[in-house]
């Protein structure tokens, strides 16, 4: 499998190519820098992301609060992970770094709220 | 009427203005008040739940609300005050008039003003859509608002006009919650926002990316039933036999952001024609030298921790003027040449130290050298492999002693 990506690490977005099969990589090129190859190489073999979103909350001026992964969790995962996230229903006062779900999806990562709210 | 005095107020209490309340009071002012017009702080970035911010500041990857909530903390910290439900109607060299529900109208009397205003989307009428005038046309701001504020999900099937970074940002959002984006339409050749955020938004969902492309008519009469798109030619003429129609129920518009100026122009103040925000020079300072302005109410920044910094400088310096120990000095102008659209600041007062020239070129360019002239002196200069509308480029220059100023960027 030949794959290009689009490295984001910074604003040059080289292209880079990479080439392999079932997670292991055969030839790798089209990088500049060391970071944008290792972030290639993550980005191969088991691409991860950040995932954002809202959850409701009562008890507070607003209906809603924002919550996150603490770390990125894998990118197909993102779905499963936001149905839990829908299935929230939190009371005020939430801190900014709460843990609102621990471990989501068994992914290792928890949902935590990114505001504080009084 | 009730009254107020304070050293420094700071006009908006987005990141801007949280930067420079903060650095003001740092700097030794001793009442440094915030006058916000929202229930709370924050700005646009309460609606902004996206990561991506503070990677330069903070080497994190915040969202919006942890990136202000880190302001908010440290403004507290530093017994910065805050005037929240009271919106701004006048401001003037040593006035800023407000309303508030709780004292009806108040005047604060300041030694500096900070203006930080930040923008607002520019909408339908700003750029002519033809067709009928259903429901489901929304800015992509208003529709950020909606979904991550007040939980009201805007639609079930998306078109996006324009590629700026909210729209792109929305396709995500939207994508996520169940709607099904059909594409993002833009009128130029090029993306306008971020690359990160095409990969990030629209390529992990599959959501494809239509570039010399517009939309060309809105069909349906209560609410919005689909799209009419067209790619269009080197004169951004839509070509007739390339007229599709898109069925949705939604179309976003993601079409730029226009600086919120309207007590700037009222107060007299010299505007840009091209940033259509203030003029200022190195210290953020306007044409009236006691009214200071930072962040998006100055030019458009697609990086808010470019805001914070420039917004320190702002509050820094207005705590100066207010001590009486910022010295008038004549200016010299900046100007922008070869590919670029504008610099900011616009002005440069000649003395030591270092000035962070922030700019926009104006078309897509590789393999280019990035100058900065003092007539046929070469104060600054760097290659860059790429160049875009959508990603500010900064110098940082020596200006003791320089009577001109060229910022250019010309193929090597
Ligand atoms: C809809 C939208 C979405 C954005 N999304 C992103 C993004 O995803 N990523 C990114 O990096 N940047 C984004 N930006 C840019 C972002 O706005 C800036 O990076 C940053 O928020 C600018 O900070 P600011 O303080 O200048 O402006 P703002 O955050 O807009 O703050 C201005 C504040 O001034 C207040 N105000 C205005 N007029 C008055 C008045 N007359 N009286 C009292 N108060 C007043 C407003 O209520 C507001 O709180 C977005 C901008 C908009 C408009
Ligand atoms: S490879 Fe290096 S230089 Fe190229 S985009 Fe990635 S981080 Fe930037």
């Amino acid at each position: 499998m030949k794959k290009d990506i689009i490295c984001t690490v910074c604003p040059m977005g080289c292209v880079i190519t990479v080439e392999g099969e079932n997670g292991k990589i055969d030839s790798i090129e089209g990088y500049t820098c060391p970071r944008g190859k290792n972030y290639a190489e993550n980005e191969f073999v088991s691409p991860v992301r950040i995932l954002t979103s809202t959850a409701k909350i009562s008890g507070a001026k607003t209906p809603l609060v924002a919550v996150r992964s603490k770390t990125p969790v894998p990118k197909d995962k993102l779905f499963d992970c936001m149905a839990e996230i829908r299935k929230l229903e939190l009371t005020a006062p939430v801190k900014r770094g709460d843990v609102l779900i621990a471990d989501v999806c068994g992914t290792g990562v928890d949902i935590v709220s990114s505001a504080d709210v009084k | 009427m009730y009254e107020i005095k304070c050293n420094v107020c700071v006009v908006g209490g987005g990141p801007a203005g949280l930067a420079a309340a903060v650095a003001a009071k740092k700097e030794g002012a001793e009442k440094v008040l915030i006058v916000e017009r929202d229930e709370s702080l924050g700005g646009i970035l309460q609606q902004c739940i996206h990561p991506g911010f503070g990677l330069k500041l903070f080497n994190e990857e915040l969202t919006g609300p942890e990136y202000f909530g880190r302001f908010i903390d440290e403004a507290e910290k530093a017994g910065v005050e805050t005037l929240l439900g009271s919106m701004v109607l006048e401001v003037s060299e040593n006035l800023v008039t407000c309303i508030n529900s709780e004292y009806g109208v108040c005047e604060i009397s300041a030694d500096a003003v900070v203006l930080a205003m930040g923008c607002r989307e520019r909408t339908r009428a700003n750029i002519v859509i033809p067709g009928t005038r259903p429901a489901g046309v929304y800015t992509a701001g208003t529709a950020q608002r909606l979904m991550n504020r007040q939980n009201e999900m805007v639609g079930k099937k998306v078109v996006i006009l324009g590629s700026g970074d909210i729209g792109m940002i929305m396709a995500r959002r939207l994508t996520l919650e169940g709607a099904k984006v059909e594409a993002v339409v833009e009128i130029m050749d090029f993306l306008a926002g971020l690359t990160r955020n095409r990969v990030q938004c629209l390529d992990d969902f599959g959501i494809p990316l239509l570039l010399s492309h517009t939309v060309v008519d809105i069909k349906g009469n209560d609410r919005v039933e689909g799209v009419v798109i067209a790619e269009v030619d080197e004169k951004k003429k839509p070509i007739e036999s390339t007229k599709k129609f898109i069925e949705c129920d939604t179309l976003l518009l993601s079409v730029g952001l226009i600086p919120e100026n309207e007590l700037t122009n009222n107060a007299g103040i010299k505007i840009s024609p091209v940033t259509k925000g203030p003029e200022v020079n190195q210290f953020m300072q306007t044409s009236i030298p006691s009214v200071f302005a930072c962040g998006n109410v100055v030019h458009v920044n697609d990086l808010v921790d470019n805001v914070s910094a420039e917004s320190a400088t702002a509050g820094k310096n207005a705590a100066l003027f207010a001590a009486g120990k910022l010295e008038k000095k004549d200016a010299i102008k900046v100007e922008a040449g070869e590919n670029v659209r504008y610099v900011c600041p616009q002005n440069v007062v000649p003395c030591d130290g270092k000035v962070d020239l922030y700019f926009r070129v104006m078309k897509p360019n590789k393999n280019v050298k990035i100058t900065v002239c003092d007539g046929e002196n070469v104060l600054f200069s760097r290659k860059a492999i790429k160049v875009n509308p959508g990603e500010m480029e900064k110098a940082t220059v020596a200006v003791d002693g320089i009577s001109a100023l060229t910022v250019a960027v010309k193929e090597v």
